[in-house]
């Protein structure tokens, strides 16, 4: 048995047999960390004596054949953008390169109670603005598959750590699609839950009306597993909701009605990418599912949209970092010059570029003809989805319309790299739950598709991912 | 197009110090992005409210309490760089 190939359900079993201790599963992460990590990298931080300490109280437990819980044991990587108390958090920015982060984040403190190892901090474009990881102060995380290539992003490192089978699963948070990007290019399963279903407090923002955190994972299972342990209201996030009850129940794929949007499948996605995703698709038709065709006309305004949104709400939020509240501080002969230097020096081109992008956009005389035209234009994205899922269960669609591409290749020209979202950016916008699960591979490369559901409905895009998983 | 001096003012604006030599590339991105976020004036808005935030939940508060202050103080104060010259 390779202990670092173990999904969730396998893990804990085997611990609960006293196959192995939760010692010597995490001692198989770090080791493998220690092997491939310096080519991949993954990992900013390890916390190798935290996770050590804590398998050691996880044997205790299971020495005195107490009650254990599912996650107890179970070794995982953290985004560096959630706290962890104690642990330097850094957003993938020099201006956070030496901030101990003062408190757990929910989300991190939740996977503690269950008794989660966490092993480490991983990569992401700096302060998570990017689609390829190679915005990270830090270098970019490459892709497991081939060296040669971006892991996606911005939860680079998050998706790399699981595929590369450093940690069995992950934390990422997507903005514009941050989780299932990098989940599609690594070939793992990935979640953005509903807007509000997981607590953002810890989670450094980026565009708050549009961020949210959720599980990477080998297996739709395991995925399923660590949501229910990190979902629900928390009072620290006056956004965060409760899950309704109604929305539990789920139809098995031989009642599903399937929606795929024509607006998905037009020129610029790759052809190979294209056969895959219908492939799924005609399975799921195979199997007694109803196949519908469905149109979402404001899908080529979500793009622009997203340009307008996120940086002004970025613009904003990144305005804390000013050389005095956190971490790195320029000289500077007054307060102006240390603000301008501090801002100047510590972020990277990419954020700078969209604070100055949002600063343009709420500026005064430009308010109405950006920020407010999109959110109007964000409404009719909604109004698109609600039409479609008045007569469909779940849409489908692929992740992104390209494959892993080559580090270096796309990121002088801004347009072509921010395209790559062009699947994943309007359901954030929408706030909808949307799940990354592989469906194939092009050559060595793999490809993800996508499963949108309704408000709420991650436990029907569970059911239907399961599905595809088997077959893939 | 956004002018050279449009780029600098936004960015005192949002207090980045940039380079002459990043002016041009910032100016030219900036540029192209813009031009791709003026496809939006194509839809037809008129009548619609705006979203500002996908859940239609508003105004969560909690009870307005003071909470003890952690940062080390020097003589009851916090220092930090001057302001008035």
């Amino acid at each position: 048995m390779i202990l670092t190939e173990l999904t969730i359900t396998r893990a804990h079993q085997g611990l609960k047999k006293k196959e192995f201790s939760a010692v010597e599963l995490v001692k198989s992460h770090l080791d493998n960390i220690k092997k491939k990590d310096k080519e991949i990298h993954a990992f900013l931080t390890l916390a190798e004596d935290l996770a050590l300490a804590q398998a050691r109280a996880v044997d205790e437990k299971i020495a005195k054949s107490e009650e254990l819980d599912i996650l107890a044991g179970v070794p995982c990587a953290i985004k560096d953008i959630f706290m962890v108390e104690g642990v330097r958090c850094t957003a993938g920015s020099k201006i956070l390169e030496n901030y101990v982060a003062p408190y757990d984040a929910t989300v991190v403190r939740k996977l503690k109670d269950g008794g989660a190892i966490i092993l480490g901090k991983v990569n992401t474009d700096e302060f998570t603005m990017g689609s390829s990881g190679e915005n990270s102060a830090f270098g970019p995380t490459k892709n497991p598959h081939d060296l040669t290539r971006v892991a996606g992003g911005s939860s680079s490192g998050s998706a790399a750590a699981v595929a590369g089978n450093m940690a069995i699963f992950s934390l990422g948070t997507d903005t514009g699609g941050s989780i299932r990007l990098p989940a599609s290019f690594c070939g793992i399963v990935g979640l953005k839950p509903t807007y509000g279903a997981v607590s953002r407090y810890g989670e450094i923002a980026f565009a708050s009306s549009l961020d949210q955190a959720g599980p990477m994972a080998k297996t739709v299972e395991d995925c399923r597993i660590v949501f229910d342990a990190i979902k629900g209201q928390d009072k620290f996030d006056s956004t965060s909701v409760t899950q309704p009850l109604s929305h539990s129940a789920t139809k098995p794929i031989n009642d599903l009605v399937i929606g795929v949007p024509k607006e998905y499948f037009i020129k610029g996605i790759n052809p190979d990418v294209e056969k895959l995703v219908k492939g799924a698709i005609y399975k799921y038709e195979k199997a007694g599912a109803k196949i519908v065709e469905v149109s979402l006309p404001h899908t080529e305004y979500a793009l622009p949209c997203y340009y307008i949104i996120a940086p002004s709400e970025a613009s904003a939020n990144l305005a804390r970092y000013d050389g005095i509240k956190y971490g790195f501080s320029a000289e500077g002969k007054d307060l102006m010059d240390v603000y301008l230097k501090s801002r100047g020096q510590g972020f990277g081109p990419e954020v700078r570029k969209r604070i100055i992008l949002g600063t343009y956009a709420l500026s005064s005389g430009y308010y109405e003809a950006y920020y407010k035209r999109a959110q109007k234009v964000r409404t009719k994205v909604i109004e698109d989805f609600n039409n479609a899922f008045k007569k469909v269960d779940i849409i489908i669609t692929p992740t992104s319309p390209i494959l892993p591409f080559k580090i270096g290749e796309k990121i002088d020209d801004p347009l072509s790299m921010y395209l790559v979202d062009v699947y994943t950016v309007s359901i954030n916008l929408a706030g909808l739950p949307a799940l990354s699960v592989p469906c194939g591979k092009v050559r060595h490369l793999p490809v993800g598709l996508q499963i949108i559901g309704k408000y709420f409905g991650e436990n029907q895009i569970f059911e239907a991912a399961a599905f595809s998983e088997i077959l893939a | 197009m956004i002018s050279l001096k449009e780029v600098r003012h936004i960015a005192a604006l949002a207090r980045l110090s940039i380079t002459k030599k990043e002016e041009e590339k910032l100016g030219k991105d900036l540029s192209a992005i813009l031009d791709y976020i003026e496809k939006l004036k194509k839809v037809d808005i008129s009548e619609i409210k705006e979203t500002s935030h996908p859940t239609s939940i508003k105004n969560i508060m909690r009870a307005d309490e003071a909470s003890k202050f952690k940062k080390k103080l020097t003589d009851g104060h916090l220092k930090v760089k001057s302001i008035l010259r």
